[in-house]
């Protein structure tokens, strides 16, 4: 039973190091920021969850699973928020390459967005309160 | 047997480190500068587990998991101050 944690503990441990391994490879050889990103989350979920396995099973202690079970929710938690805000400010700093693009749907919002007087409310496809007053008979006065 | 992980997972810990560092000096934005950044605070974060793996304590647990935790304010600060100079 010993040797078949230990050695349960030896794959977790190196299969979670191969993801921090395989992150950096795909920084470096990654043409663009969003492909780079897609790299980079590599060892934040499931690398980390393999380290925290092997590191509690190998400490056969059931004392650290709570501190260990918050940091991975944490880290679940945090990870799509700097993604967010970092894939936005690429975006609009044309740091992303939009040709390597399959879709592109917030092209077209933006466009939306900056054609809009600059003080005014941002444009919406639903009609405001006074159009439909307005279309609707009989209730003009 | 742990010493023979510890020895690969130390070489592929800092391989990837490595790889990290050349992205932050090379990087051609800022952006990219910081997502090193924050994959390089990932490897010393499992780079501290495997030795406490190894070492048999958990002395650094503490560290990992407030990294865990706040490790994400340093990227979203640095992009939300970065704006388009063109239509600012």
């Amino acid at each position: 039973m010993d040797m078949f944690l230990d050695i349960l503990v030896a794959v977790l441990l190196v299969l979670g190091c191969l993801m921090s391994l395989i992150a950096g490879i795909g920084l470096l050889t990654f043409p663009d920021l969003l492909t780079r990103m897609h790299a980079a989350t590599k060892p934040q979920v499931l690398g980390f969850l393999l380290i925290f396995a092997g590191l509690a099973i190998h400490l056969r202690s059931w004392l650290i699973v709570p501190a260990l079970i918050v940091a991975w929710a944490m880290q679940l938690l945090t990870a799509p928020v700097s993604a967010h805000m970092i894939g936005r400010s690429g975006y609009r700093t044309k740091h992303a390459k939009k040709e390597t693009l399959f879709s592109d749907e917030l092209h077209q919002v933006l466009d939306e967005v900056s054609a809009a007087p600059a003080t005014g409310p941002i444009p919406v496809a639903k009609p405001s309160r006074a159009e439909r007053r307005q279309g609707a008979p009989g209730e003009a006065d | 047997m742990i010493e023979i992980v510890a020895w690969i997972c130390g070489i592929m810990l800092s391989l990837g480190a490595i790889a990290c560092v050349i992205r932050v000096i090379k990087g051609p934005s800022i952006l990219d500068r910081v997502l090193g950044l924050d994959v390089l605070l990932l490897i010393i974060s499992a780079g501290l587990c495997v030795d406490m793996a190894v070492n048999r304590h958990t002395d650094y647990l503490l560290f990992v998991v407030a990294a865990c935790t706040i490790g994400f304010v340093g990227s979203v600060t640095v992009s939300r101050y970065v704006s388009d100079k063109r239509n600012a």
